[in-house]
């Protein structure tokens, strides 16, 4: 992952979580496959209604309010996200739990300051076209009249960058895992 | 000078290198059929075996049934669930308390019950309520799937270093007041996202007054603020518990617990404090946890959202409102004290006619243990449903639902939209005020009837 440039999808709600993202009956799947993102929020009139409109369609940056993803530890949360295809999420915070699970499923969650946010969404509301740059590399978003600062862990943005995952980096240390076990 | 999580913190770190989170080591996995499925997949797509199947536990409880059948009688999708954490067990060496089994449950009020969960310990599960077991002075918190498929293969994990923020509670609780209502006053005060990035110490003399099953309410909802764990350090209480478990405590052990409480003078990055003898029963109004208000107090303004799937107005008390469902149980509440108090103001009393009153015990022990006390004759008798051990309505993956559009008085840990069945409207209560309230027929105060 280097830039990705998109439209975005709007989704000014604060304090999202995670059984909205993907409600607990989709959570009996044994794999990655059949969750439906926002399931219970796609009814007309609904927040996540514009999912189902040809302004969501190629979209892969989803612009969202505070709190972004509190509640459960479920990764089908990122796992949904990532596969209706997005591969960023902007909001002005994000819980813990998601952040990371986030990360580790290649979606980068873009924190913002709120004037930032507020910005971003009355710009998207004007225009349905406005597309937002993220740039890992250099953690800018940029946007119409918006060129944000954006925090990530280094070790997040090395994994997200060269590809390289956690798993293996742990592996590496088995004998210094092995040497702490051994002192009890 | 360090605090309790301090301590347990540099005890497990086994490295770390500059730019890179910590190495941290875990003493315990608690494994459910929800989050591991694709964590077993994962690690066998690179070969890789379960490191240390001997601290890896498993059971079954997010999509069992709570009335009694049998797996092959279960919905095919739960049923394929179950089977594939049976089948990953019985290839790893994984301990499981299979559905339908004398010794399962859920699984946060397992691992204390067994007599897994110790102090100074790290505790992890594919559960955001793993929070639960730092009610013993261990650092326990949730996990995603990937993380799960890292202690598998690992029995590591890679963390950053959490803040610390004290929560001191001091003074004493008055009647009808109880570890549920402290939580949902502290989560009110603190905001789903007030704890994000902290580790809560749990102080003072109101918490120390609290038995286990209290503290554990209270660790149990930490995540509700956004805190990954919640802690209290470990004194006479939690070892008079420990030494009731199957595995009573070592003097080895108890040495190292006695050195685990902060020390004088340790400092945390982030203090507030509550007065204990201000609490009265808390009830939610909204759709998230920090949306709990004193039981009398009218519902605030500026919530419109929440209030429109909710169906209330502000200005006006919960107090009184018709309840449809009363649901005991969940990791929060469903110890055999959470089922004494409801079957207290249950005894001699009836379920009102327009509620369904639901009582589900945490685990199988607990089930026996209230059965051998008579509390399910309470319940029977007062026309509740008593049912098999689960996670039921706290989650509603199992069928057990709440209708779209009703109002529950839930012991559980969420209200969000739909959590506890599409449309459904959930209050946060303690069992006490449940039981009150299906007593009732309506949101009640349980000040009257205790
Ligand atoms: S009872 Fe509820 S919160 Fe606890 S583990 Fe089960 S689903 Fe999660």
């Amino acid at each position: 992952m280097e830039k990705i440039t998109s439209r975005v999808v709007p989704l000014p709600v604060d304090d999202v979580d995670t059984d909205q993202i993907i409600p607990a009956r989709f959570l009996k799947v044994t794999s990655r496959e059949g969750l439906i993102l926002f399931a219970d929020w796609r009814a007309p009139g609904k927040p996540a209604a514009i999912l189902d409109t040809d302004e969501a369609k190629g979209c892969e940056v989803l612009l969202a309010g505070r709190n972004f993803g509190c509640g459960s530890s479920r990764e089908h949360a990122p796992w949904a996200l990532v596969g209706a295809g997005f591969r960023a999420v902007i909001a002005a915070s994000f819980a813990d739990i998601f952040k990371g699970n986030a990360l580790k499923n290649g979606l980068l969650p873009v924190e913002v300051d709120e004037a930032t946010l507020a910005k971003l969404h009355a710009v998207r509301a004007s225009d349905p076209q406005m597309d937002v740059t993220i740039d890992l590399e250099a953690q800018l978003l940029l946007a119409p009249g918006v060129a944000a600062r954006f925090p990530i862990d280094p070790f997040a943005k090395r994994c997200l960058r060269d590809g390289v995952d956690e798993l293996g980096y742990l592996l590496a240390h088995l004998k210094e895992i092995e040497a702490h076990e051994a002192r009890g | 000078m360090k605090t309790l999580f301090e301590k347990v913190w540099s005890d497990h770190v086994v490295m770390q290198e500059p730019g890179s989170p910590a190495i941290l080591s875990i003493d315990l996995h608690l494994v459910h059929e929800v989050t591991s499925p694709q964590a077993f997949t994962g690690l066998e797509k690179r070969g890789l075996k379960v490191r240390r199947p001997e601290r890896t536990v498993a059971t079954m409880d997010h999509s069992t049934p709570t009335i009694k059948t049998s797996l092959p009688m279960l919905e095919p999708m739960a049923r394929k669930q179950l089977e594939t954490l049976a089948q990953n067990c019985e290839r790893h060496g994984i301990q499981l308390h299979a559905y339908g089994s004398d010794t399962t449950g859920i699984v946060h009020v397992l691992g204390p019950e067994r007599g897994l969960t110790r102090p100074g310990m790290t505790i992890v599960c594919g559960d955001s309520h793993t929070s639960t077991h730092g009610a013993f002075g261990a650092l326990a918190f949730g996990i995603g799937t990937s993380e799960v498929e890292h202690v598998l293969a690992t029995q590591c994990l890679l963390q950053h270093r959490p803040k610390t923020l004290e929560v001191r509670v001091d003074g004493r609780l008055g009647p009808g007041v109880t570890g549920k209502d402290v939580i949902l006053a502290i989560i009110a005060k603190l905001g789903v996202g007030g704890g994000t990035g902290f580790v809560i110490e749990y102080t003072g003399s109101a918490i120390r007054a609290l038995d286990m099953a209290g503290r554990m309410t209270v660790c149990n909802m930490s995540i509700e603020a956004g805190a990954r764990a919640g802690m209290i350090a470990p004194d006479d209480t939690t070892i008079d518990y420990l030494a009731r478990t199957r595995v009573p405590p070592t003097d080895r052990e108890l040495a190292k617990w006695r050195a685990l409480p902060t020390d004088e003078g340790a400092t945390f990055d982030r203090s507030i404090s509550l007065d204990a003898s201000e609490l009265v029963p808390m009830i939610t109004f909204g759709t998230m946890p920090d949306t709990g208000i004193p039981i009398d107090a009218p519902i605030p303004a500026g919530n419109d959202k929440a209030l429109a799937y909710m169906g209330l107005e502000a200005g006006r008390p919960l107090l009184g409102r018709d309840v449809d469902v009363v649901f005991v149980g969940s990791c929060t509440n469903s110890r055999i004290e959470d089922l004494r108090a409801a079957a207290g103001i249950l005894r001699g009393r009836h379920v009102a006619k327009n509620v369904r009153m639901l009582v589900v015990p945490g685990s199988m022990k607990i089930k026996r243990d209230a059965e051998a006390e008579g509390l399910d004759e309470v319940f029977r008798a007062a026309g509740a449903e008593w049912r098999e051990p689960g996670c039921s309505m706290c989650i509603a993956m199992n069928g057990d639902e709440v209708p779209a559009g009703k109002f529950a008085v839930s012991t559980s840990n969420r209200n969000f939209e739909g959590r506890q069945g599409k449309g459904a409207r959930t209050l946060l209560a303690s069992p006490l005020t449940a039981a009150a309230s299906a007593v009732a027929g309506k949101v009640a105060d349980p000040r009257t009837l205790v």
